[in-house]
């Protein structure tokens, strides 16, 4: 699964009548995290671990590039929950409960989180719908017959654990590098199919459990001074911060 | 209706991120039960009964919840669920790998990372790496929550005196299993507790120069070692020192940058600080809009210098 989100670059402005962020006109992206998910799916394909990579996303009709990207990267096919209506992760994961349930995937690899709702919970949620095993946060994945061997970012360090397939994984940073899309590629990616479907489709039903009240600026900082050398510096966290 | 904390710990212990989560729970209503699910966990349940203001401890015992397994944590959570009005967990690495997964059983929206609860059904919590704040309202049945811990003072941990209660333990789901870990062993203060955080860049160059330039200062002042994204993905830290949207969230009495420029992504995690020191040579840097104090100079002669 991957999410067409604001691109991490940016950064956004909340609207001044407090109903939420300006994303008018600011570029979007393949979630970061979901970039990595591509990669790592198709680099099990690449061992001849995995036979098909299908990516699916679920949003509005611009989702399609995002997807698009996706198989520019090396997914051979796609799947579009097209719908106009606010998704929340809870939603998502019916919905993939559902592309699941249709696809027989013996592994789903989600990003760990998607850096615009910043919540961190689809995959978990998808896991516990279709009664699957997950390792989040994975750094390493390793597929051996039915089992499939992860590594994961806890606090701390490190964790392996082992997980009988089918799986729900999602991806940390360091799982992968992905790999730059080149032309070519976005040439045949054109080619490869799309096909479109509706939540109603899927007998899922979408409707937003949170309410947002309102969305808000956090409180600024107050302006902060120089100090002209290290003597100072310390002089100011002793006497005037206390910190030290 | 009470509330239930799921409490975070290595069966002997309790993690601190339990403390601020209680907080919270205590914002939510009143009558605040800690579940602690484990093997041999005897010495966690202990001490949550002392934590104040905890009026229950619920204690699972079984081999299945010793490592802390999603499926089978997930599974006890929700076999006592049905009592509660609101179900608290850290947002830690291990309460965000389980509480979705309750949330996904409970057919109920979760809210994650709250910094604040304006009232038992509406919260605060932060999006766009922190660059806006939402109040969202939920009209769930239960209130599925990870908890910020830095957006929460810890409660005592010591002065309750809460009865230890034993749950039925459920059956280990078998689906997955844990296989090793390595954890990084380290005398300093645990990075998301420590009252001062001394935290390195890309700058630094090489892990040698990070290792001889940042760790003095740390010593000195007693303080946690952090780092930014980009020195982690370069190899001179630890990942699990990375400070950030996708690291660490941290907010520590002061807080010391070396040679970070300040992207948002790091921003996001460490500008809830007291107090932000920036040491950087390029003074149009992003950290200098974020700093208390902002010193511009080349930080292989500030830093050696200031541990002087």
């Amino acid at each position: 699964p991957v999410k067409r989100v604001v691109d991490y670059n940016v950064k956004v402005r909340v609207k001044s009548d407090g109903t939420g962020v300006d994303i008018a006109n600011v570029k979007m992206s393949m979630n970061p995290f979901d970039e990595i998910a591509i990669e790592e799916a198709v680099r099990l394909k690449e061992k001849g671990v995995a036979s098909e990579v299908i990516a699916v996303s679920c949003g509005d009709a611009k989702c399609q590039e995002t997807l698009r990207t996706a198989m520019a990267i090396g997914a051979d096919r796609a799947i579009l929950v097209e719908t106009e209506a606010e998704l929340q992760p809870l939603a998502v994961a019916k919905l993939l409960k559902a592309l699941v349930d249709k696809e027989q995937p013996a592994l789903v690899i989600l990003g760990k989180q998607a850096i615009d709702d910043d919540a961190n919970q689809t995959g978990q949620m998808l896991a516990a719908l279709a009664d699957l095993p997950q390792a989040t946060f994975a750094s390493k994945v390793e597929v051996s017959g039915d089992k499939v061997s992860v590594t994961r970012e806890v606090d701390g360090g490190l964790e392996t654990l082992s997980l009988s397939l089918p799986a729900v994984i999602t991806t940390d940073l360091r799982l992968n590098e992905p790999r730059y899309v080149t032309l070519p590629n976005i040439m045949k990616a054109k080619k490869k199919a799309l096909d479109t479907l509706k939540p109603e489709d899927l007998g899922v039903d979408v409707t937003p459990r949170l309410k947002t009240l309102k969305v808000s600026e956090p409180p600024k900082r107050g302006a902060g001074i120089k100090v002209p050398d290290v003597a100072a510096l310390i002089d100011k966290l002793k006497n005037e911060a206390k910190v030290i | 209706m009470s509330v239930l904390v799921i409490a975070e710990h290595d069966n002997a212990t309790l993690k601190g991120a339990t403390l601020n989560t209680v907080t919270a729970a205590l914002a939510c209503g009143s009558d605040v039960h800690l579940l602690v699910a484990g093997h041999n966990a005897g010495g966690a349940a202990q001490a949550a009964a002392q934590i104040a203001g905890v009026a229950k401890v619920l204690h699972a015992e079984a081999p299945g919840l010793e490592h802390g397994l999603a499926e089978n944590v997930a599974a006890q959570v929700l076999a006592i669920a049905g009592n509660y009005s609101h179900i608290l967990f850290p947002a830690t690495a291990s309460g965000k790998n389980i509480a979705p997964r309750v949330a996904a059983m409970l057919d109920v929206a979760q809210i994650s990372d709250i910094t604040k609860v304006v009232s038992p059904d509406t919260f605060e919590r932060p999006i766009y790496a922190g660059n806006a704040i939402a109040t969202v309202q939920s009209s769930d049945g239960v209130k599925l929550i990870t908890v910020r811990t830095t957006g929460f003072d810890p409660a005592a941990a010591t002065g309750g005196s809460a009865p230890i209660e034993t749950t039925a333990a459920t059956p280990d789901t078998g689906k997955s299993s844990f296989v090793g870990s390595e954890i990084a062993k380290s005398d300093r203060p645990e990075l998301t507790a420590a009252k001062i955080i001394v935290s390195g860049g890309r700058a630094l160059g090489s892990k040698e120069k990070f290792d001889e330039i940042i760790t003095p200062l740390a010593d000195k002042l007693g303080a946690a070692l952090g780092a930014s994204r980009a020195a982690v993905d370069a190899g001179y830290a630890p990942n699990d020192w990375q400070v950030g949207q996708t690291g660490k969230i941290v907010a520590p009495q002061l807080y010391v940058a070396v040679g970070i420029s300040g992207a948002i992504q790091h921003l996001a995690g460490m500008k809830d600080s007291k107090v932000i020191v920036a040491i950087n040579k390029d003074e149009e840097a992003p950290i200098f809009s974020v700093a208390d104090y902002g010193l511009v100079a080349d930080l292989f002669s500030a830093v050696p210098e200031m541990v002087q």
